[in-house]
């Protein structure tokens, strides 16, 4: 072998060896040692409280407790771009829970996605934004989860292709998109306003799905709350971009994020109506500081997206003749609530005022019309029947084109037809992932007390 | 002018074609199981069959009907034949001031037709729709079992019996 051979060899062999050294650096993370699991009396009340308030703005139960099934257990599938990931048990339980977890684990899988046993997480847990949470808050969620309910239920292997099964991609993930800085407050905003910034950029994670992501599951940092995806959904954008005919102010948002609805807005559905059941037993000051900084993250709105309102019964009369089967499934179907004089949330909203028929994205009218809203158990909350039966894809195409052409000043969706045909799927897909919806005592006798 | 097709039998009605079916039933063909509740599709009591799947007729315009077969209480069976659905209604006294009944019916008929052994979390979730103010829902959760009993044992879907007309 000739010197410079020998030469170029060692160089490419010290030069593998320092990118394992590195890759190695950056992936490794130490196991925490498992604890026995924490006496649930261990834990300050008030702080299992505060916890409890900080996991219900968190939304936690909306991944980590699937319809059905017990609190906290995990086992939702996620549905990605990768493959599908499912959420995981993070009751006490020590086996296939936390239970084993030390708050500095606990800590550590908030901050940098790592769990106790040092894998890697995937970003479905929204640690990019946790990172913002504080230490104290952290404290008081892990005393609130490590005093639910043990419930054994071993995780759902994940279904992801190569090479998104790899853990180690994770790494590569994190030191690309992962910031590992905390939320510093804003001295020239008020104290209200910092607290808002610090839950939503947070523990809150609204950014998850209102704004949208790249090719590689980030959060587009130069497109914040500009709009994204969830479960088949479209999360409205909701910085200046908003479609909603009526600009947000602090007070509607206040009210939508804690009542579910607005009258100038309608009503919360799909993914975000969890949200507002978890914020409607919260504190009203935090719901309160969440919507003072959306309101100022809004800003004010685009120039010319306000739809002018004195066309609109121009626009009425010109899509009804444009489209008579549509004007006609209106009048029977939509009309009765959506016109009705019964004030929300009973009563329809005034779709002129609707975001789902203002927006880009068609598929939330789409879902809504076809499967409805369903009345939540417990809830006073709006209802609205689903009307897949009656109509087939053509009547529903219809139905949507005259909407957006008498409620909106935007352009006619394109690939309607298409949007609704998905709907159809995905919605009876979504239904049938909950496989126990009702609760109905398991012993007959129990419900034929006279 | 436009043709309805109702439990078998075509009728020349004339009406809009935004009017809502439950109103051309009651009115106009004088089938009156189908019950006018809320008219806003929210309570249930307006249910009939449309191609094999039940939906609200107070919120179904005639413009959506177009060719479709549909089915009203009075097509499954008649009071000296009434259908395994009408049977272990009455046989369980499933009806307190009976309003709702004819909905819960249909779509408990719904229900049977592509479902022929329906779990109790099955029928739960498919009647959550309708309305009873009464409160006899456990006997109308026993009801639906016994007519899927007496569906198994004589065949019962309108079509096959030859009752639909």
């Amino acid at each position: 072998m000739r010197a410079s051979t020998r030469i170029f060899a060692s160089i490419v062999a010290a030069v593998l060896i320092a990118a394992v050294v590195a890759a190695f650096a950056i992936a490794w993370r130490p196991t925490i040692a498992a604890i026995d699991p924490p006496d649930p009396q261990s834990f300050d009340a008030a702080l299992v409280k505060r916890g409890r308030d900080l996991a219900a703005i968190g939304n936690c139960s909306d991944c980590h407790t699937p319809r059905g099934a017990r609190n906290f257990a995990g086992g939702l599938p996620v549905p990605t771009p990768f493959g599908t990931i499912f959420s995981t048990n993070i009751t006490p339980d020590p086996e296939t829970g936390i239970g084993r977890w030390s708050e500095a684990a606990f800590r550590r899988a908030m901050r940098s996605g790592v769990n106790r046993e040092a894998q890697h997480l995937y970003p479905t847990f929204p640690y990019d934004h946790f990172t913002n949470v504080s230490d104290e808050d952290d404290r008081a969620l892990y005393a609130f989860l490590m005093t639910r309910q043990p419930v054994r239920a071993a995780p759902r292997e994940n279904q992801l292709s190569f090479p998104f099964d790899q853990r180690l991609a994770i790494a590569g993930w994190k030191l690309l998109f992962l910031r590992h800085d905390t939320y510093r407050p804003d001295p020239r905003q008020s104290a209200e306003w910092n607290r808002g910034a610090y839950l939503v950029e947070g523990l809150a994670h609204c950014g998850a799905c209102h704004t949208p992501r790249n090719a590689l599951g980030a959060e587009r940092v130069s497109a914040r709350f500009a709009g994204g995806d969830v479960d088949d959904w479209h999360a409205y954008a909701i910085n200046d971009q908003s479609r909603s005919p009526v600009p947000w102010t602090a007070d509607a948002l206040f009210n939508y994020l804690r009542e579910g609805w607005h009258p100038d807005h309608g009503t919360a559905r799909g993914p975000m109506a969890k949200v507002v059941s978890n914020l409607s037993s919260v504190p009203a000051s935090d719901v309160r500081a969440i919507a003072v900084y959306m309101a100022s993250v809004s800003g004010t709105p685009a120039p010319g997206r306000a739809a002018p309102r004195e066309d609109a019964l121009a626009r009425a009369k010109a899509a009804s003749q444009a489209n008579p089967v549509g004007a006609s499934i209106y009048t029977a179907a939509c009309s009765s609530c959506h016109e009705g004089s019964r004030p929300l949330p009973y009563g329809g909203v005034d779709l002129g005022l609707s975001t789902a028929i203002s927006s880009p994205d068609p598929r939330n009218l789409a879902n809504i019309v076809l499967s409805g809203i369903d009345a939540v158990e417990g809830e006073r909350s709006p209802i609205m029947p689903g009307f897949a039966a009656s109509m087939n894809d053509e009547q529903a195409s219809a139905l949507l084109n005259y909407l957006r052409a008498r409620f909106s000043d935007q352009p006619a969706w394109t690939d309607l037809k298409k949007t609704i045909v998905e709907a159809r799927r995905t919605q009876t897909v979504f239904l049938q992932t909950s496989p126990a919806p009702r609760n109905a005592p398991a012993d007959p006798q129990q419900r034929e007390k006279p | 002018m436009m043709t309805l097709k109702v439990n078998g039998r075509e009728h020349q009605v004339d009406v809009e074609a935004d009017t809502p079916l439950l109103y051309v039933l009651r009115d106009d063909l004088k089938l009156n199981a189908a019950k006018y509740g809320c008219g806003l599709g929210q309570c249930g009591s307006c249910t009939v069959i449309v191609d094999g799947k039940a939906v609200l007729s107070c919120v179904v315009p005639m413009v959506l009907l177009e060719g479709k077969h549909i089915t009203t209480l009075e097509g499954l069976g008649t009071i000296a034949e009434p259908a395994p659905i009408q049977r272990a209604f009455m046989e369980e006294q499933a009806a307190q001031c009976g309003y709702c009944i004819p909905g819960m019916m249909m779509r408990a008929q719904a229900l049977l037709q592509k479902n022929s052994k329906p779990t109790d979390e099955q029928i739960r979730a498919e009647l959550e729709p309708h309305l009873c103010r009464c409160g006899t829902h456990m006997r109308i959760l026993r009801a639906i079992h016994r007519a899927a009993r007496l569906m198994d044992t004589a065949d019962a879907s309108p079509a096959a019996s030859g009752s639909a007309r």
